[in-house]
């Protein structure tokens, strides 16, 4: 086998796709082939390295030099200079900090420094696309070692030994979950793969299918073995098409291996395993529903009890786990339970990818161990609120779940104390907001997304969400009464007791946790008829300050509804009826006269 | 694939390459003098040479990169190996015969190979 002396990895995950990345691939081969260099120099496409907000990211090895915002134009310097003269290109490497322009080694940058890498172990590390790289770090070994020195009950042991969590949202013990299905007799059962992710900026599923699908693929064949299974189908959203791709190379290799199918590794287990679509709709993600519509039938949600593990897909005995899930499971057979379970905390073990988003400087994908403080979270890996603003609150959870305030900052996360503080884990969707955001608006979007999926199927949820939603927007329009804050609360509590399945159940939860925490700003909107954070349109007006003014009548020049009038050189008035807030003249001016209130 | 044996012998292949993508400090490094006078000098072939052996004989803990002009340009092709713990070694005036007996020498039995080195032949 050739042995390259250095390997170039170029990010292959949808942030630096979409921000040219393959373009930057082509132009490396292109270059290192008109050099002769590409027998000496491996380029590999790999799945997120997480920092996404700077991509498109290269990163040469064995220097370890991590370039950000790479641009086509550079490719060539790169190349010349790096990997011809072997002189790294300083203008392109990362800094943490622009002002102290320190580079340092990517272990002691903050961003990765208190991060702890399971379910990512492999993202930006290897080529997702070619199983031999998979094999290199240790893909299917787990599996092997299971097939020939475990027996099912020892693999679900192990796994309930270990402490895992599900981590697609509800936190239910993983090991149990297999153990009821391993004992419902029955001579078909299934293994299926929830990779709907429809939480609204979460995209942690879909990096890890993107970037080491092998682990996906290898974790549901334990899974069929633990539990009698020997069918397995990852359903997932055809709005990923990248992950989709490369979870059908995957599945093929490892078909053509034998890692998959009949007989694996000369045993007599076999396993097989299809891919099935969703048209991206979030309540699929629903485990009854996503088996409704894995059959064939709406993605509507049923009653339970039967339970999966009872009465699954097809009727039969059914696991349904989460990606992020599975991922963890090779890791937990292949260094132990002990190694597993030192990390974390008492009832949470393990790490939590979480996608951050929203008003924070490092958007992008972080694994943390559990038990982390959401101050590290936010302050330190993820660089804090851009533009010097305060932190004020982070929404986990996505719909479903809550907002955790600026006081309780230093909440070591994990499910139980996110649960004790009125929000929830969720799948790992951290959306950051800041001074400017408020909090009744913030309920009010994440109602929107719930009023627009909610599936219809029973009324508590398709019409109690639609009262919730227009309860807010006239707390927002600054037409609410004190006593339809307290109709809003009493709604909230009827949905939650009475809507059939998880989406209606918890659609109400980010309306709570805002009212638990930012009570006096829904009373400002109604008894005060401000919002302070200026956000909402109806109960702002825009003002120009008469000391600040100068007069330059550029505002009034750029007003699209001819609100803004006076004299060059003395101050200018809006008239606050003409005016639509659209915000176009406080952009406009230049001396910052222009104030909302 | 029928065997987890044969699946552990392509492991153990194929994490040599993968190696090289993790951030280490300890392993020996050998970095050759790829500058424009290194490379006229024939530069090219004797990374190829260290390239081979290193893939033949297996070592997973060398990496083999290569740097700009060293700065003694009549002495190229130059080659400095970086041992952990150890004071660095340049050999000079390299091709391909020296890079073999550098590799089993210096490499893998930890004995520098003095006549090739800068101070022998500068004498
Ligand atoms: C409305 C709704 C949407 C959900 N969406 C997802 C999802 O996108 N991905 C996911 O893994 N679980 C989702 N879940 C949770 C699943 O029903 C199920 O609990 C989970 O996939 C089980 O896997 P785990 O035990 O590995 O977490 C959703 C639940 C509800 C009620
Ligand atoms: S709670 Fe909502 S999504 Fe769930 S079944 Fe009822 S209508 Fe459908
Ligand atoms: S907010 Fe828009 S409409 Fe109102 S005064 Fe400014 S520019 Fe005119
Ligand atoms: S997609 Fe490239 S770093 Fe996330």
């Amino acid at each position: 086998m050739n042995i390259y002396r250095s390997h170039v990895l170029i990010c292959g995950g949808t942030g630096c796709t979409s921000s040219g990345s393959n373009k930057i691939h082509e132009e490396f081969d292109k270059l290192l082939a008109e050099k002769g260099l590409e027998n000496e120099v491996k380029v590999v496409q790999t799945g997120c390295f997480g920092l996404c907000a700077l991509g498109p990211i290269v990163v040469v090895y064995p220097e370890g030099a991590f370039y950000s915002l790479v641009k086509v134009e550079d490719v060539s310097e790169i190349v010349e200079e790096h990997l011809l003269k072997g002189r790294i290109v300083d203008r392109l490497l990362y800094r943490e900090d622009e002002k102290s322009n320190e580079v340092k080694p990517l272990n002691e940058v903050t961003f990765y420094k208190k991060q702890m890498r399971i379910a990512l172990r492999n993202c930006g590390v290897i080529n997702p696309e070619d199983i031999n790289e998979a094999i290199g770090v240790d893909a299917y070994q787990a599996l092997g070692k299971v097939l020939t020195e475990m027996t099912p009950e020892q693999v679900i042991e192990t796994i309930l030994d270990s402490g895992l969590r599900g981590r697609g949202g509800a936190g239910f013990p993983t090991g149990l979950k297999w153990k009821f299905a391993a004992a419902s007799k029955n001579d078909q059962k299934y293994v299926c793969c929830n990779a709907d992710e429809g939480d609204p900026g979460a995209f942690m599923d879909r990096s890890v299918l993107e970037g080491d699908p092998h682990t996906v693929i290898e974790a549901m064949a334990i899974a069929g073995y633990a539990i009698g299974a020997n069918q397995g189908y990852i359903y997932i959203r055809a709005e990923y098409p990248i992950a989709v791709r490369r979870l059908q190379i995957a599945i093929d290799q490892a078909k053509e291996y034998g890692l998959l199918g009949k007989g694996i590794f000369g045993t007599n287990f076999d396993f097989n395993l299809e891919i099935r679509l969703g048209a991206g709709a979030f309540v699929c993600g629903e485990e009854t529903a996503l088996m409704n519509s894995i059959e064939g039938n709406r993605g509507e949600p049923r009653p339970r009890p039967p339970f999966p593990a009872v009465k699954g897909l097809f009727a039969k005995p059914t696991i349904l786990n989460n990606v992020e899930t599975y991922a963890n499971i090779p890791v937990i057979i292949n260094k132990g339970v002990d190694w597993f379970k030192g990390i974390g905390t008492e009832k949470s073990k393990g790490t939590k990818v979480f996608a951050l988003g929203g008003k924070i400087q490092n958007t992008g994908l972080v694994e943390v161990p559990m038990g982390t403080t959401l101050r590290e979270i936010v302050e330190e890996i993820g660089g804090g609120c851009p533009n010097g603003k305060k932190f004020k609150a982070a929404q986990t959870g996505g719909p479903s779940g809550g907002c955790i305030p600026a006081s309780l900052i230093d909440t070591e996360i994990d499910y139980d104390s996110l649960m004790s503080i009125g929000s929830m884990m969720g799948s790992g969707g951290l959306i950051v907001m800041d001074e400017d955001n408020c909090m009744v608006d913030i309920a009010k979007f994440f109602l929107e997304f719930t009023v627009d999926e909610s599936c219809g199927k029973c009324v508590p949820c398709r019409v109690g969400t639609k009262r919730l939603l227009e309860m807010l927007e006239k707390i927002t329009s600054g037409k609410a009464t004190m006593e339809d804050l307290d109709k809003l609360e009493e709604l909230c509590y009827v949905i939650k007791e009475s809507a059939l399945c998880g989406l209606g159940q918890t659609a109400p939860n980010p309306v709570l946790s805002t009212l638990q925490y930012f009570k006096d700003e829904y009373v400002a909107h109604v008894k005060d008829k401000v919002c302070p954070a200026g956000v909402c349109k109806a109960l702002v007006n825009y003002h120009i300050d008469p000391e600040k003014c100068k007069g330059c009548s550029l505002c009034s020049r750029k007003c699209p509804a001819n609100a803004i009038t006076g004299e060059i050189k003395s101050p200018f008035v809006i008239d606050t009826d003409k005016c639509l807030k659209c915000g176009v003249c406080m952009e406009a001016c230049k001396f910052d006269a222009i104030y909302k209130k | 694939m029928k065997s987890l044996a044969e699946l552990q012998q392509l492991r153990d292949q194929i994490s040599q390459q993968v190696v090289l993508r993790k951030d280490r400090e300890d392993g020996i490094r050998v970095v050759v003098g790829m500058a424009t006078c290194g490379i006229a000098a024939g530069a090219r072939p004797v990374m190829s040479a260290f390239l081979n052996e290193v893939s033949k004989r297996k070592l997973s803990d060398v990496t083999v990169t290569q740097t700009g002009c060293i700065g003694m340009c009549r002495l190229e092709p130059i080659v400095e190996i970086y041992m952990p713990g150890e004071e660095k070694v340049t050999y000079v005036k390299m091709n391909e015969e020296k890079v073999a007996r550098i590799v089993a020498e210096h490499i893998i039995n930890k004995k520098p190979v003095a006549e090739y080195t800068v101070g022998a032949v500068q004498e």
